[in-house]
This record gives C-alpha cells, structure tokens and sequence, in this order.
C-alpha cells in the first residue's frame, strides 16, 4: 500500500536524512521524499498498521532533524 | 516571502547593522578584548541562536556532522580564539545563503504551483432545478454538469448542448482556442472561453484528465535521477570525512611539532581547521542539483511535455535513438484525398465530384473523405441507381452517366483499363461510362511539424527509426517525404517490440532509446523502451498510464524541444556539480596550508551556493530556438 503525506522541512540534505530515517522504519518497504514538493511517498509491507508506522516514522525523522514536520 | 523568511530577514539586517557598529567604534575607541567580545556576542546570538540550538539538539540525539554542526564549531571556535568579526561574519553570511536558498526554493516551488492551478475547484450541478456548486469528487459519471465562461471544465465529459471555444493551453502550452461543439468530448483543466455549454461527464473526477496530470506532476521529483542519488550518497560520507580531517587538521600538525621540539602553535592550526570547517559545508550541492531537475521537469510542463520523473529527464539527454510509430504519431491518423489523378480527358474537380456522389450514400470513412475533398454540397436528386457491390466498390448514375468507383478489382471486372496504377494508400479508381477517368488516392496525412521535428532531431544527431504496420509502399513514401533514416513496415505489435529490443541490443551501452506512440495500442512498446514518449494525452488514458513522456498536444516537434529542455538541465547540473566541487577543494586545500582566510571560507560555502542556485533556476527558462 502506498500513501501520500505533506512535509515541512527547511533544507534538502535534512529532507534526505529524514527520507533515510523513513526507509529504516519497520514495516515501510520503501520511501521518498521530494524536497522541492514536500511530500512524503511511503510504501508499507504487506499488512503493517499504517498509523503506528507512520507514528514510528515520524519519531526517528525528529530524531535526525527536530526541525521538521510530517502532517499525518 | 513567509513569515519564517522574513524573520530571518530581519534578523539578518539588525545582526548586520549591529556588525557594522561594533566594528566601526571598535577602530576608533580603544576597548579591552573582553568588552569587545562581549558586545560582538550580541549580533552573533540575534543571528545565529536557532543554529546553535539545532546544534545541541542534534548533538544529544547523536546526529553530529549535519550543517548546523559544522556552522556551530566554526563560529565558537572563532570566537573562542578571539576572531569575533569571523565567528559573526560566517554565522550571518550562512543565514543570508540559507535565506537565499529558501527564496529560490520557495519561487520554484511557485512556478509549478501555477502549473497545478488548473485543479478545478467546484463543478455546476443542476439540482432540483437550482445550479448548484459541488465538489467535483462528488459527481457520479453520467451527470449533467454546467461550464460557464471563464471556468475551468472540472471533469472529462462530452457535450450535450452549446458551442465555445476552449484554452487548452495550460494543458498543452497551445495558445490557439480550440472549436468546440455539440458532440464533442472535451477534457477537464481547459478553461472554457466564450459560451456557456452543458457537458455530460463520462468520468469520475479521480479518473479525469486533470486528475491524473495533476497527479503525474506532482509525483515527478520523487523517481530520483542518478545525479540526485549521487549527491545523496556523496553528502553522506562528504561531511564525516571533512569533519575528521578538520579534526585531524586541528591536532596531528601541532602534536608532530611538540613531538620533534618545535613550537606547536596551537592557535594557528586551530583557526586552520575551522577555516576548512566553514569551507567544506555541502549545501551548495545538495540543493542545487535537485533544483535544477525541478526546473527542468517544470519548464518542460510549461511547454506541454509532462516529464514523469527526474531519471527520464537524464535519460532523455542522452537519448540516441528515436523511434516512432506512424500512424498517429508522425501522422494525423485520419484519412484524406492526398492526390488525384485524372486521365482520358476529364479534369481533376469533375473526377473527384463523380467519386463523391457516387459514394454518397456510404459513411465509410473513404467516402466521407472523398466528400470532404470535393467540398461541394452534393445535390443527391442527381444520383440515382446505387449499388453496392460487395468487395469491389459501388456503381450509380450521376447525371446520366453511369459511374463506377472502387478497386482495381471493380475496374478488371468491368473491363477498364487503368492507365496510372497507384499502390500507397487506398485508391478509389473512377470509370465513366465505361471509360476510364482516373483514380483517387486517399491516405493518412504527415503531421504539419513531423518534418520540423524529424529535422530538429537529425540536427542533435539522433538517429530516427519508424515502426509501422502499414504496407511497404506506404511507409517508404512518408519516411522519404519526412526523412526519416530508418523503416521497418509490415509489422504487427510484438513485432514493435522485437524491433525495439533489437535497437536497444545493439546501440551503443551510454545512449537510450526513445520510443513515441500514440498511447493506445503502444502500451507493450512504450514500456519496453528506455523512455516511453506518449502523443496526445488528450483523451488517451493508456498513454499517461504506460509512458514516462507525455506529449500533451500530439506534437513530435516536442519531442526534440524536451531533449534540448534535458541537455540543457544536465548540463547545468554538471557545471554545477564541477564548479562547486571544483572551488572547495581548491578553497579547501589554500585553507589547510594557511593560506586560506575565513572570508575566503565564506565565499566558498556561500558565495557557491548562491551562484549555484542562481545556475540551478535557470533551468526554469527555455531560450527560443531561432
């Protein structure tokens, strides 16, 4: 399954951190993040709880950038 | 600006003006170091305390060697050896970069958003008897929609009552309004112009034009292009690196000293790290090359060419082979009288007007291009007698002349002899009482800039291949009007597909193959090629579904206009790639040896990016071809 978020986050080199941040959540089989159109494409494995990834998601990218934002 | 980039502004201009102050009284009143370090704090905190913060967040969350870390210890490094103007000076000039980079970032991102502003915000709905604005999520297929001027026609559909004129041109970069009528299906994101029409939709909104452009847009810079993932990877071990050499840089060279008994000058190799600090910051790059990939890809949108991705724009620059199918992508795909020959006598207009009426009574499309041709309206009280005879053509009195038309079959079987046989296209042979007239070819007519993009191709060197199922004598004919190099004829589907496996076999490994099709029975080859270039996404939902290059308005001359849109963004992110690479390590070597000042680490972190972003936007435009 794939789902699509806004983002907001201030320059390109923290964007790619967090889309790295991402990939390395459990239960997302892959993941990009646009900097230039803010968003977050994230596609989940097969059967993993959406919202909870997404929260786990977003805990590691504030733990490599805290000055970002994804809107869930 | 945003209200986050204004802040930053100001606080810029106050930190600046405060750095002037400081500096000016500090030339002319005699103040101990301590004072004067005292009172540089002050603009160097009003500009640069969010930096620190991040700094030490990042620190406590392990994540060390991002930007905000390299700025953070080069300017407390300065100040702590007393370079109070340096420590202030970087912290300000970084801001200004990163505003700089903000404001770039945030005009590109407007430029596309103009593109995305052909979503449409509501659709008419007639509801018990009131129009009324909904959703257009919420209409069902089959409704009755109102598009008055001046609005945007929010859902496919085809038009049941009214006649205006549309601007497709936020769809296909064509400025000339298109007729519509009664009839007529139309496509969501034009902007009806000059009367009212009711349209009934024959689409969800979700499955609309508009939708999937919008759709196709907006996901475009997430398939990354190599030069993008190169930088990523290159970011990643860059500033460990170079944060480790600083480190490296700041003791081996003192501690060798104290080792072989000279002095250390722990100071001066100190400032020397910084200095190298402030130099190797990575930003220049890192933004400007997906900036330019955004440019291109949004100027491309502009001229009508939907580029799905960043990895296809870099494809497309170094594409050496273009290979298309004919009928309607080279040419019209519609049926025309494309030449009449007229014999024994009789003149070019009076053959045509026998053909016409003779096929008067037929809607096959021969028939109605024969009558498109003679452009007369046919007066059928003079024909009578019609006959269809199967598998050969038709025969009827026109005028008291017994006239028969169709093929060479008809003409053997009736016992004319035909003087001037013709074999490309379909030819409809005329004989008149019995006696020959002469014979009609009709055939799919070349696309008016066919021969224009052909050239335009052949002049970037790109070699041009056409795969088409039609007859031999057909294709050599348009390939020899049009001056294509290479014709395969004859070939079925898979056969497409064999050819193009064969051409991707043999090209030469650092070149790709480009195939454009018009979408609807192409999808197998536009897949296989190494980029699929789908004509006429008007209407053709396969084609935005299986190509990576959509041509919105059906034009090859685009084809050629893409590339050069493609070169052009490569290039530019090369030049930008050298340049930025090229001045660090050039700064960064004059750094180590001393030679290097903090103002020149400056210029070189954000002297570099500004130039490489004012590169990167260039992108954007597309100079006129002369």
């Amino acid at each position: 399954m794939k789902k699509t978020y806004g983002v907001e986050v201030d320059c390109a080199n923290c964007a790619a951190k967090m889309e790295e941040a991402v990939k390395a959540t459990a239960g997302v089989k892959d993941a990009t993040l646009s900097f230039m159109t803010l968003k977050l494409k994230v596609e989940f494995e097969d059967g993993a709880d959406v919202d909870a990834v997404m929260k786990e998601a977003y805990k590691n990218c504030k733990k490599v950038e805290d000055d970002c934002e994804i809107f869930l | 600006m945003t209200a986050k980039q204004k802040k930053v502004l100001y606080r810029i201009i106050i930190s600046a003006i405060l750095l002037a102050a400081i500096w000016i009284v500090s030339e002319f009143v005699d103040m101990p170091w301590w004072l004067e370090g005292i009172l540089y704090l002050v603009p160097y905190f009003v500009i640069g305390y969010d930096i620190l913060k991040k700094a030490v967040k990042g620190i406590l969350k392990g994540q060390v060697f991002d930007e905000n870390f390299l700025m953070a210890v080069a300017t407390v490094g300065a100040i702590g050896l007393k370079d109070f103007r340096e420590g202030v000076a970087v912290m300000l000039f970084y801001q200004v970069g990163e505003l700089f980079q903000s404001c770039a970032v945030g005009k590109s991102r407007k430029n596309i958003a103009a593109l995305m502003d052909i979503r449409p915000d509501y659709a008419n709905v007639m509801v018990d008897g009131n129009l009324e604005k909904v959703d257009p999520d919420d209409v069902e297929i089959g409704t009755e929609i109102i598009v008055n001027p001046g609005e945007k026609v929010p859902i496919d559909g085809v038009v049941i009552e009214g006649n205006s004129t549309l601007n497709t041109s936020a769809l296909t970069g064509e400025s000339v309004p298109r007729e519509i009528a009664c009839g007529d299906e139309i496509i969501s994101g034009c902007i009806n112009l000059t009367g009212a029409i009711k349209v009934r939709t024959t689409k969800e909104f979700g499955e609309s034009t508009v939708s999937k452009i919008l759709d196709m847009v907006e996901n475009s810079s997430m398939k990354k292009s190599r030069s993008e993932n190169f930088i990523t990877r290159f970011a990643k071990y860059y500033t460990p690196i170079v944060c480790y050499s600083a480190l490296a840089l700041a003791i081996l060279p003192p501690l060798v000293s104290l080792i072989i008994g000279i002095s250390p000058e722990w100071q001066k190799w100190i400032i020397r790290a910084l200095t190298f600090l402030v130099i190797s910051c990575p930003c220049a790059l890192v933004i400007s090359i997906p900036l330019s990939f955004f440019g291109g890809i949004g100027c491309a949108s502009t001229n009508g060419i939907l580029v799905k991705g960043s990895n296809y724009l870099e494809a497309l620059a170094s594409t050496g082979y273009v290979v298309f199918d004919k009928t309607g992508t080279l040419t019209k795909g519609v049926f025309e009288v494309n030449g009449v020959f007229a014999e024994n006598g009789f003149g070019n207009h009076e053959l045509l007007e026998y053909a016409a009426y003779a096929e008067n009574a037929s809607s096959h499309p021969i028939s109605l291009s024969l009558k498109k041709a003679y452009g007369a309206k046919i007066d059928s009280d003079k024909v009578s007698e019609i006959t269809e005879i199967a598998g050969h053509g038709v025969s009827a009195m026109v005028d008291r002349h017994k006239v028969y038309a169709g093929n060479l079959k008809l003409m053997n079987k009736i016992g004319v002899e035909v003087i001037n046989e013709h074999n490309d296209g379909t030819v409809v042979y005329v004989a008149v009482d019995d006696k020959y007239a002469g014979c009609i070819v009709i055939s799919d007519v070349i696309k008016p800039t066919t021969k224009q993009a052909i050239e335009g191709l052949k002049s970037q060197n790109i070699k041009t291949v056409m795969l088409t199922g039609d007859s031999k004598a057909a294709a050599d004919r348009v390939a020899a009007e049009i001056g294509i190099d290479i014709v395969k004829s004859e070939l079925l589907p898979a056969d497409k597909v064999a050819e193009v496996e064969k051409l991707i076999a043999n090209k030469n490994p650092k070149e790709r193959v480009a195939f454009a099709g018009d979408g609807i029975n192409d999808a197998p080859v536009l897949s296989r090629a190494d980029i699929g270039i789908a004509m006429g996404a008007l209407g053709s939902d396969a084609a935005i579904e299986a190509a990576d290059v959509v041509l919105m308005d059906d034009d090859p001359a685009k084809i050629s206009l893409a590339m050069r849109i493609a070169i052009k963004t490569l290039r530019i992110v090369k030049e930008n790639i050298v340049f930025a690479l090229a001045v660090k390590l050039v700064c960064l070597v004059l750094g180590a040896l001393g030679i290097a000042n903090m103002w020149v680490a400056i210029f070189a972190d954000v002297g570099v990016m500004v130039i490489a972003v004012v590169n990167a936007t260039r992108a954007l435009r597309l100079k006129k071809q002369k």
